[in-house]
């Protein structure tokens, strides 16, 4: 019997990039090792295919490369808000009440709102029990009282719920009532009764709403009875409200006689942007969020009039928990470097060994700012690999085979992601209830952003590369032909724009930067508006739009809306998603933009007439041949896995020359959603003309120019007999010229649009 | 009724260009739900691969089948066709 293999260390690094003389910590997990060994390598390629460049690293010398002890750290998932203990909390007779949307009542016990401590078992909580039912629990020290409406909720419906006790008479009452008032088999349930535990003990444990607060040895905040679903407007109250004045205390402006008795009324529809959750009564007890839940969410009292929760943020006021978000996996840090102040710029890991097992914890080492190393920027498309990360689908969706035409392949890292959940998932994913992941965390292990991995579903046999190993292509080509070259992420053009990019005459972008914010690509815009010389060495580029957090380190949200290929499909609140969809699409950026997908085998280019023009002369120096890139690791071809058409309607230059297109495709090659307006039998690559990808060039204004070469696939050629190809000798054309200062130029009206 | 000829064109070619017939027919081989689907688990990158069968459920490892080891992938595809294939039909292709 063959073993099976696992991973028994991992780890992740605070920082994605870095500069010289900055710091960078790394967090490590061993399991079941006494020490580890940790190196830091530059990294050049992670090709492990036979006919591939093979695995090429570099050991650095520093002053971190040693033996360390080995620990295990854990991850501690499930989003849930915090609100300090206050003495107004202090109470006998109570009341809680909320608005819910349950999305897994049957998953066991979940907290909705609560004044509970976990390590005296005493207090106040509003649950759903084991049977899906509201339940309330009061713990006095010594014996626990529960009342249970004993009806089980149902899945996505809203509910108004509420419970109060009153100390005198020992009186609890609940009620559960389904806001669609239509559903005649639920007219909602009332329970009261005298119970047999005087009031809640006194406890310093503070209020907690969609979980309750344990703590680990080391201090860290877990949540614990996790609530999946949404929450909307909680509040808590130091009198026994009836069901009337709870209706009434959901109002900004309660009456005179609910008013001062409100101790708590949190408001989830204001400060969007932070993890704060204002109390809105007088007392302002306002609390924060763990672990990050989707904010902005339809609530209770969405009418359906508005789809864009800025226009009317009070019916966005809900926050979907799931008992499976992940912001921060909070590990104590093992070792932390100070980049040497001479180190280049360029991709590096630290690597990390113990027993047979081995990590790669990749960051860049970026130029110091404003003081550029090279005139050839490579842009890593570190927005796209959090988009990725973790991803699941050769684990959670039956159809992923029937999609890329042969069996999955699972690695380590696969099998380590799939039993170990609580690392958190991918913006491709659904949480445990179902729901899309909208947010992706780099502080955490991103087991497929690894030098060597390839895809499980992507390529026959999971042989494809996708994202950072991917792009280690283009690397390993640029020091296989002597570039010099700066490395920044998308982190870095995001916060410092248009200003980075300007510092270099031609950048390279990596082989699939799909995922963009707003900043980003204004600052691609203007590189190219003032003349900028772009390589676009890619497939289904600058497709999503995606913002990072505008104050909290490392994580980026998407709103999976209309069109696009999409595993989940947001809910109404944010129009658009695809950059296409608002107006700016990729076509009107680089020329060309996503047309057709397949995963199973790639394609080759045939040149065009076009590619003949003097304009383009540069282009094919040296390339007599018509067939452009029919070999490579990726696919066994140059065009495949995602490409771009050129399409003059969305915005593609009319004077850009299409020097190529793409060939051979096969019938798992599928357009997306947005190229498929009215529903015809052609669909499929080998029918449908539109289901190509295209390779363009253009002059801009400015004297700059875009070369486009619109395929995933691309960069997996480029090493292809020593890499004295076609693939690597037009590449290398397209680089040699965009680093020649002399501008191009538009030149006559036959060109011009 | 399948046309022989559409198994002899898979174990040509598993992975690439399929006539549209055989086209179809993989889509309902390979839409198996996800519990007892067939996997495979990969021991060295791009050399060696295990057969297994997914678990169905989140978080429960793939479980391996003893005795199938694949050094070529396009075998371990036709292996998977024949498998599919018994459970089909109820036949054993050759």
């Amino acid at each position: 019997m063959n073993e099976v293999p696992t991973k028994i260390i991992v780890g992740y690094a605070d920082r994605l990039s870095v500069a010289p003389g900055e710091m960078i910590s790394f967090m490590v997990n061993v399991d079941g090792e006494a020490r580890y060994r940790a190196d830091i390598v530059k990294l050049i390629s992670g090709d492990w295919h036979p006919r591939g460049a093979g695995f090429k690293e570099e050991l650095i010398a520093t002053t971190v490369n040693g033996d360390y002890p080995g620990r295990r750290q854990d991850i501690h998932p499930g989003s849930f808000a915090i609100v300090a203990d206050d003495p107004r909390l202090a109470v006998d007779s109570f009341s809680l009440q909320a608005m819910i949307w349950p999305t897994t009542p049957l998953k066991g016990r979940q907290t909705i709102l609560a004044k509970w401590s976990v390590a005296k078992n005493c207090g106040f909580v509003l649950t759903i029990d084991e049977g899906g039912a509201l339940a309330l629990t009061i713990g006095d020290g010594v014996r626990t009282a529960e009342v249970s409406t004993g009806r089980t909720l149902r899945e996505r419906e809203w509910y108004f719920v509420g419970a109060s006790f009153d100390a005198l008479p020992r009186r609890a009452t609940l009620f559960q009532e389904p806001l669609a008032r239509c559903l005649p088999q639920d007219p909602g349930v009332t329970i009261g009764r005298i119970v047999e535990v005087s009031g809640p003990a006194r406890n310093d444990a503070p209020v907690t709403i969609a979980g309750l607060l344990s703590k680990s040895p080391q201090g860290r905040e877990i949540g614990v009875a996790l609530f999946n679903g949404k929450i909307d407007s909680p509040r808590i109250a130091a009198r026994a409200l009836s069901r009337t004045e709870m209706e009434q205390a959901i109002r900004s402006r309660p009456p005179g006689d609910v008013a001062p008795s409100i101790v708590a009324a949190w408001d989830f529809s204001l400060d969007f942007p932070s993890q704060q959750i204002p109390d809105v009564s007088p007392n302002r007890l306002h609390g924060r969020l763990v672990n990050m839940p989707a904010r902005a969410m339809k609530g209770y009292n969405w009418s359906g009039d508005e789809h864009d929760w800025k226009h009317a943020p009070s019916q966005y006021g809900a926050i979907h928990f799931h008992d499976d978000d992940l912001y921060d996996a909070g590990w104590e840090a093992d070792f932390t470097l100070t980049i040497p102040e001479d180190t280049p710029s360029a991709i590096y890991a630290a690597r990390l060994e113990a027993g047979a097992d081995i990590d790669y914890v990749p960051f860049v080492v970026r130029p110091a700012r404003q003081l550029p190393t090279a005139d050839v920027l490579l842009l890593l498309p570190t927005a796209s690999y959090m988009a990725y990360a973790n991803e699941h689908a050769a684990f959670d969706s039956s159809e992923t085979e029937v999609l890329s035409g042969h069996l999955v392949a699972y690695k380590p890292e696969d099998l380590f992601l799939n039993e170990h959940r609580e690392y958190g998932y991918s913006l491709y994913d659904t949480h445990s209830d179902g729901s899309g992941v909208c947010h992706s965390s780099r502080l955490r292990p991103i087991l497929n952003m690894r030098p060597g991995y390839t895809n499980p579903w992507i390529g026959i046999g999971g042989s494809a590369p996708w994202q950072l190993n991917a792009d280690l292509h283009i690397v390993d080509w640029l020091e296989a032909i002597g570039q010099k070259f700066d490395v920044v992420t998308d982190e870095d053009l995001h916060s410092e724009g248009l200003g980075l990019l300007r510092q270099y005459r031609v950048v390279i972008t990596g082989t699939h930067p799909e995922y963009y914010s707003t900043a980003m690509l204004d600052a691609m815009r203007g590189y190219l508006d003032q003349g900028g010389r772009l390589m676009y060495l890619g497939g289904n580029g600058f497709y999503w739009r995606i913002a990072y957090h505008p104050t909290l380190p490392g994580v980026i949200e998407l709103r999976r809306a209309e069109d696009g290929i999409r595993d989940w499909v947001a809910e109404p609140g944010e129009y658009g998603g695809l950059w296409r969809r608002l107006g700016r699409p990729p076509q009107a950026l680089v020329g060309v933009g996503m047309a057709v997908q397949g995963f199973d085998i790639c394609g080759h280019f045939r040149r065009s007439e076009a590619s003949h023009n003097p304009r383009a002369a540069f282009i094919f120096d040296g390339v007599d041949e018509d067939i452009i890139g029919d070999f490579g690791v990726v696919g066994g071809g140059a065009a495949g896995l995602e490409l771009d058409r050129f399409d003059p309607s969305l915005g593609s230059p009319a004077h850009a020359l299409v020097l190529a297109s793409s060939e051979t495709l096969t019938g798992l090659y599928f357009p997306p959603p947005e190229e498929v307006n009215n529903v015809l039998p052609n669909l499929a690559a080998p029918q449908n003309p539109k289901a190509r990808g295209d390779m363009v060039f253009f002059e801009t204004a400015a004297g700059g120019a875009v070369f486009s070469v619109g395929s995933i696939a691309w960069a997996g050629s480029l090493s292809h007999a020593r890499y004295i190809n076609n693939v690597s000798r037009i590449t290398g054309n397209v680089l040699r010229r965009f680093r020649d200062p002399r501008p191009f130029v538009v030149k006559d009206a036959e060109t011009q649009t | 009724m399948i046309d022989p000829e559409l198994v002899a064109e898979f174990l040509r070619c598993p992975v690439g260009h399929h006539s549209p017939n055989l086209q179809a027919l993989l889509n309902v081989l390979r839409n198996e739900p996800l519990a007892g689907k067939y996997v495979l688990i990969c021991l060295k990158p791009h050399r060696e691969w295990i057969l297994a069968r997914h678990s169905g459920v989140r978080g429960r490892p793939p479980v391996p089948v003893p005795g199938y080891v694949f050094t070529d992938i396009e075998e371990a595809e036709r292996t998977v066709f024949r498998l599919r294939w018994k459970r089909l039909t109820g036949e054993e292709l050759d």
